[in-house]
């Protein structure tokens, strides 16, 4: 290295003020990641340190960053209680249903939006975008009116039922499911469905068979974003469940742990870093997939 | 193994015409290449054919059955696309035996036609890989591989040379050929490129704006073009053309070109000529290849004249030699040794027994 710097000087130079740039480049960098990191881990870490203190701690207001008498007494509680315990398998079984029934919906709804071209299928493709942008505070009064008919009229009660919510979170997620995938399948050559038909494959195999294999990233992107969406959703559970038995983690951790103007932050903290966790180990597995599905339409045309 | 017909052949896309009703009988085991510029309606033919797109009018037949309302994967055609439209996410293997699995072949069935078509295309060691481990040549071949194992009464290749860099275009172009020979199966072969047009072909099918402008062997579109589009599409560099006058003397005809220059026209083509003599419109067609340097023995119908260079283009067999003929740029192509050089005075003969007289109005040649 040294000895081509000696012999070429000027291209030595060159090359050393462009180590100079690049260097300040990276410094600046990680000045910004290291300050994002801290922004966004201190919550979390936060929650773990407050976790592990005692009450006794918490209230005599020792330092915030530091744990002098550690103890797991909140998790332990958390994880013998039958309240706690139902939340979660609440939020597990309505958050797997959902993504389940998202992706039945969404995948056959984009594949024919996007690879089928018939009339109005452009149209038809926005709209179901534009209804992924009314949010939800807007929409919670009118769709308790439509439970409390349904209710009157049939007599089936979802008011008050957590399996009530399966039917209610699809609204959120299919919508801009369906818009992820739509920009997905677009994204594949068509000469791979005319190769598929010449080759004898119908409109069913040409799905399961092509399809879903080439978009799995598209597939898992959505996936990962309906689960994030049930799994954290409060609007909705806070105002169609009531009863203790029926609520969701979000909701019932406000609601169970904070008595009066009693808060049990101890727990609440515990409580809600175990509530973090499956999206976070989610997130953790299926990365990779994630940031190629998003960036797909990008970069592959 | 099966001949293909197109009856009055149409093709709209919404008002747009892209085919205009189009006439073609390939024979059962030709090779047949649908040629001309982008736009010309050659790729909507063959889409056609395949049952890709729908038709506007007349008839697609493939072994003389009407084959117009039937799906793609029943017309028993096989398909090579210009970007290969491999299964990404499936082996050579898989990719070649998709279609038959599809159609619940016996699996030591499948093994057999896919071991036999690898052999034919030398990709016998590459059955396990994923077409992204392939090179562009690689991929090629199993695009064609694909199409092999089918057994299909039709092969259509559609640009399938396009994506592949010069050198390997070539040897491609080569092994296409190769594979037709073995398996001898009707191809219907679309490009836009006239040499690989002219190498492979058994028949080739010039088109134009949609029509068909001519049919014939590779020979018979060199050296007898039907129209000025043929003439000048096929071959390179292109043919001479240049506006004329076609003058009578003493029961001979002469084409003149210019003041000092004009050419006196073979015998046995003066009946021919004869009524467009002193016709207006007229366009004199010579290949570069019938403009050569001055040779001691000239042949019947060989005339010399002598012209002033603009440019000269060494090409290593040959030199290609450029001059000005009121105005217009004329090629011939010489002896690399006859001594052309850039702005120098050169003796050439014109060979006139390949001349062209063209109608310049209908584009016909006469």
């Amino acid at each position: 290295m040294s000895a081509t710097a000696q012999a070429i000087p000027a291209s030595g130079t060159k090359r050393s003020s462009l180590q100079r740039s690049r260097r300040w480049a990276l410094i600046w960098s990680y000045v910004f990641l290291v300050l994002f990191a801290i922004f966004f881990l201190m919550p979390p870490v936060y929650m773990l340190i407050m976790g592990l203190k005692t009450s006794g701690e918490i209230a005599a207001m020792t330092n915030p960053w530091w744990v002098f008498h550690p103890t797991l007494m909140n998790f332990k509680a958390l994880l013998t209680s039958t309240q706690y315990l139902t939340f979660f398998r609440n939020s597990a079984v309505i958050a797997v249903a959902v993504v389940i029934i998202t992706m039945l919906i969404a995948v056959p709804a984009a594949f024919s939006l996007g690879r089928m071209r018939f009339w109005g299928s452009t149209t038809l493709a926005t709209g179901v975008f534009l209804t992924y942008l009314i949010p939800d505070s807007l929409l919670f009064i009118p769709l308790f009116k439509i439970m409390a008919w349904v209710h009157e009229t049939t007599g089936i009660a979802l008011l008050n039922h957590w399996w009530a919510l399966i039917i209610i979170y699809p609204t959120l997620t299919v919508p801009f499911c369906t818009w992820i995938m739509i920009g997905y399948f677009q994204s594949i050559p068509k000469e791979l469905d005319e190769a598929a038909l010449i080759d004898g494959a119908g409109y069913i195999q040409m799905l399961t068979k092509i399809f879903l294999p080439v978009a799995m990233p598209g597939i898992i992107a959505a996936t990962i974003f309906a689960f994030t969406v049930s799994w954290s959703e409060f609007l909705y559970p806070m105002a169609f469940t009531v009863s203790a038995d029926q609520l969701v983690l979000p909701v019932g951790i406000v609601t169970t742990l904070i008595k009066g103007d009693v808060y049990n932050w101890g727990q609440i903290m515990a409580a809600c870093l175990m509530g973090a966790a499956p999206p976070l180990i989610i997130y953790a597995f299926l990365m990779d997939y994630y940031i190629a599905g998003l960036t797909a339409g990008a970069t592959k045309g | 193994m099966a001949q293909v017909t197109l009856r009055k052949l149409v093709k709209h896309y919404d008002e747009t015409p892209a085919v205009r009703g189009i006439d073609l009988d390939i024979a059962d085991k030709e090779f047949v290449v649908l040629v001309g510029p982008s736009g010309c309606g050659k790729s909507t033919t063959l889409r056609m054919i395949a049952g890709l797109e729908d038709i506007t009018g007349g008839d697609v037949m493939i072994g003389g059955e009407v084959v117009n309302d039937i799906a793609p994967k029943d017309r028993d055609i096989a398909m090579v696309f210009q970007n290969y439209a491999l299964y990404p996410h499936m082996s050579v293997y898989e990719n070649m035996s998709f279609g038959l699995r599809l159609k619940k072949t016996p699996k030591d069935e499948i093994v057999r036609r896919v071991q036999n078509a690898a052999q034919i295309l030398d990709i016998s060691e590459l059955l396990e890989r994923k077409p992204k481990q392939l090179s562009g040549g690689q991929r090629q071949r199993v695009a064609m591989g694909r199409a092999i194992v089918r057994d299909p009464k039709v092969f259509l290749f559609d640009e399938p040379l396009s994506n592949l860099d010069a050198k390997l275009r070539v040897q491609m172009r080569t092994e296409i050929k190769k594979v037709h020979q073995k398996v001898r199966t009707t191809t219907v072969y679309v490009t836009h490129d006239q040499v690989e047009a002219m190498t492979l072909a058994d028949r080739v099918v010039v088109m134009n704006g949609g029509n068909i402008e001519q049919v014939g062997t590779p020979n018979d579109l060199y050296h007898s073009p039907a129209t000025k589009f043929v003439a000048g599409f096929i071959g390179s560099p292109a043919m001479n053309f240049l506006p004329c006058v076609l003058e009578e003397a003493a029961g001979a005809l002469r084409v003149r070109l210019s003041d000092e220059l004009a050419f006196p026209v073979p015998q046995d083509r003066t009946a021919r000529y004869r009524p467009h003599v002193g016709r207006s419109k007229l366009l004199f067609g010579l290949r570069p290849e019938h403009i050569m340097e001055q040779r001691p023995h000239l042949e019947p119908n060989q005339t010399p004249f002598e012209v002033e260079l603009e440019v000269t283009e060494p090409m290593g067999m040959e030199t290609l030699v450029y001059f000005l003929v009121r105005g217009t740029e004329v090629c011939g192509r010489v002896n690399p040794n006859a001594g052309a050089r850039d702005g120098g005075r050169m003796k050439l003969v014109a060979d006139l027994n390949n001349v062209h007289l063209i109608d310049d109005e209908s584009g016909k040649v006469l």
